[in-house]
């Protein structure tokens, strides 16, 4: 092995998960053992993305990938770096199709037809240190911002750039922050959203966990270009590691002097406080999420007025997702002509999704847009397992819809997705194959809604009951002829009616499973036949 | 009595705290600690520490997944039913596990020894079903291996 290398040991939730902590410990303790201190640095990363392959160490500067590691393979890890010494080929990761071993990360098909931009510092730096952010070229981009740009030349390189915001309009974020910006008031606040409540989703809790200081910097930029002096970091409490890595993130820029009373020497003073989210799925609304860090039940309340102009505490409030905070002192550091370039002609840069389902490859992803749901699947994803055919994608979570293998080619985009039936949302992306049954599905995201439903408004809290029941009813061989129409029906006036985006989403799942699987909901009701067999209470 | 109750406790989280409206969601999170869930008198003390009715507590902490209003087993039983662990099985490893409980979904054994919950999604999605006890997630779950989580139920 090279002279000096370090040893990265992932230490995401999913890794954790998997028995992270004591292959750090124990490969710790052999390269003390084999007194190696000196030439291999052992370090905790953030998710390394491929959560599937789990418990991961990679050597670098070599990219030597290793997965499944378990505390009884550290020895032999250890010993592979000594000087002379050949890494462990038992460890490496294997094509599935031809079973030829791939040791080096950036050979695997999952992470060569990537685009990591955002993720970039994501299992490469220890998320507990902001030496190694700073090391990084971490917080420069404040610097640059806070000592020669103005306010308007920030507001104006985002609005360039064409970043837009994972809520599911996807609204340019410079453009909100301009509003903001212009808001006649002494007090405004940011507000960082990492309430990823969406079943199926992971990407803001791997930036949380992997590169917190990403959100600390994008948080403090925003706040300098709107005039903000507070901020909160919207945070589930289901996402302990996140919690912890942020809190330490916190009081390392304080005491680093990026955070607090005058920063830097501008004059510019930012504080950050950390809100755990107490589990609501509604809260992920903004005016809800509001209503929430105020100490109320999360309810949305009617926009306009737009939080930009009166949100918390009555304030001019930004509220942007994890994942647009951290991507914003990139842009800012190499410019919004260099973001422009990558992605499709109204959706920039890359988007970052957690692939999962039945698909090969689980995982966090980052491509850049305009990628086709094909290459997600198939290229990166290695396909659908079993040799089983691929059925459907689900992007959006409860919000968005399913697509079916006639949008295969479709390019992955705001605008796309959201023609399909579908949305980006914030960025999960189930795949389901032959065995999964569409209307049990639809009748899945209609108990989760109903269930999150806050109830203020009649539209969505009846509503989506109403969806539900007749989804339980044909999932049990009860449904009747009309059930597809009454579904449709009752599917238009939720969506037309309720107060917020969760209900006014909430049909997407039921509509596009109609639209697209309409003889799955034919065979259930006019056979009592589930095609796929998971409908129990049928004769598949 | 009270210390029985664990008011000591409770002032001991509330002195850290200002008293403001805004602060009854972080102490509801700290005082639901003390023991695992909120009973009736702990709400009343915060109702009256943040000069609010009783009721409003009532209603933010019944609000919230989070919070608990009725005593939790000692061992929290969580199956993810999040959209990949439904379509990779989740739902028959919950039906399982809570036949070898003997409880379903949100039931707590008489003796608190085991409480079931499901949850919307522990984000661990590609170690697909997952399922956790207390603080530990269990990834890549089978019918076959969720029952032997619980040796003793299972004979």
């Amino acid at each position: 092995m090279s002279a000096k290398c370090n040893a990265l040991v992932c230490l995401g939730t999913g890794c954790q998960s998997g028995g992270a902590e004591e292959v750090l410990s124990s490969l710790k303790e052999e390269i003390e053992r084999l007194s190696l201190e000196e030439t291999v640095q052992v370090k905790q990363t953030g998710c390394h993305g491929f959560c599937q392959r789990g418990p991961l160490v990679v050597i670098e500067p070599e990219g030597i990938f290793y997965s499944k590691v378990t505390p009884d393979d550290v020895s032999e890890i250890a010993k592979s770096l000594l000087p002379g010494e050949t890494p462990v080929e038992r460890l490496f990761y294997r094509d599935p199709a031809t079973d030829t071993p791939l040791p080096h990360y950036m050979e695997i098909p999952f992470y060569s037809k990537q685009q990591r931009t955002l993720l970039r510092n994501c299992g490469h730096i220890d998320p507990e240190e902001i030496e190694e952010y700073l090391a990084a070229g971490g917080y420069q981009t404040i610097k640059k911002v806070l000592l020669g740009m103005s306010r308007e030349e920030v507001i104006d390189e985002i609005k360039r750039s064409g970043l837009r915001g994972l809520g599911g309009a996807g609204f340019p974020t410079g453009r909100k922050w301009e509003v903001c910006y212009k808001a006649q008031d002494t007090k405004k606040y940011v507000i960082c959203n990492g309430d990823e409540g969406d079943p199926g989703a992971f990407q803001d809790r791997s930036v949380m966990e992997g590169t917190p200081h990403s959100v600390l910097e994008g948080m403090m930029i925003a706040a300098y270009a709107i005039g903000a002096q507070q901020g909160y970091i919207y945070v589930r409490a289901e996402y302990p590691l996140a919690v912890k890595r942020l809190r330490i993130a916190i009081s390392q820029a304080k005491k680093k002097g990026f955070l607090g009373k005058d920063i830097l020497g501008s004059g510019f003073d930012f504080k950050i406080a950390l809100f755990q989210g107490a589990g609501a799925f509604v809260c992920g609304e903004e005016t809800a999420l509001i209503a929430s860090v105020e100490g109320f039940r999360g309810m949305p309340r009617l926009r306009p007025p737009f939080p930009a102009e009166s949100g918390m505490e009555g304030k001019p409030t930004i509220i942007d997702n994890v994942k647009t905070l951290a991507s914003i002192p990139i842009i800012i550091d190499e410019g919004a002509e260099s973001f422009v370039r990558i992605g499709t002609e109204k959706s920039k840069g890359t988007v970052v999704f957690a692939l999962t389902g039945k698909v090969e490859n689980n995982g966090l992803i980052e491509v850049p847009m305009g990628m086709t749901l094909r290459e997600i699947i198939f290229d990166i994803g290695g396909g659908i397992p079993d040799g089983k055919a691929f059925k459907a994608v689900q992007t959006g979570g409860p919000s968005g819809g399913c697509l079916p293998a006639s949008f295969l080619d479709m390019p992955v985009d705001f605008d796309s997705l959201k023609a399909a039936g579908s949305m980006m949302g914030s960025g999960g992306l189930v795949v389901m194959d032959e065995e999964t049954c569409m209307v049990d599905l639809a009748r899945y995201f209609l108990d989760f809604t109903q269930r999150e439903s806050c109830g203020q408004c009649i539209p969505c809290r009846l509503g989506t009951k109403q969806l539900f029941d007749i989804l339980n009813d044909i999932t049990k061989g009860q449904g009747r002829p009309e059930d597809i129409d009454l579904l449709l029906e009752i599917s238009e006036a939720v969506s037309t009616h309720s107060l917020c985006a969760l209900g006014k989403t909430a049909p997407n799942p039921v509509i596009t499973t109609i639209r697209y699987f309409r003889d799955e909901y034919e065979a259930h009701i006019n056979e009592k036949r589930c095609p796929t067999g998971v409908c129990g209470m049928l004769e598949s | 009595m009270s210390d029985e109750f664990g008011e000591a406790a409770l002032k001991n989280i509330l002195v850290f705290y200002e008293g403001k409206r805004s602060e009854l969601i972080p102490i509801l999170q700290e005082a639901q600690g003390i023991h695992g869930w909120l009973p009736g008198k702990t709400m009343q003390l915060i109702a009256d520490f943040l000069h609010i009715n009783e009721g409003e507590v009532h209603s933010v902490a019944s609000f919230y997944n989070q919070f608990r209003l009725m005593p939790l087993g000692r061992k929290m039983v969580t199956v993810c039913r999040g959209t990949a662990c439904h379509i990779r099985g989740a739902p028959q490893i919950l039906e399982d596990i809570g036949q070898s409980l003997r409880l379903k979904e949100g039931e707590t054994s008489p003796d608190l020894e085991y409480t079931l919950e499901s949850v919307a999604c522990i984000g661990c999605c590609a170690l697909a079903p997952v399922v956790k006890v207390n603080h530990k997630i269990h990834g890549e779950m089978t019918r076959e291996r969720a029952v032997t989580l619980f040796p003793k139920l299972s004979e």
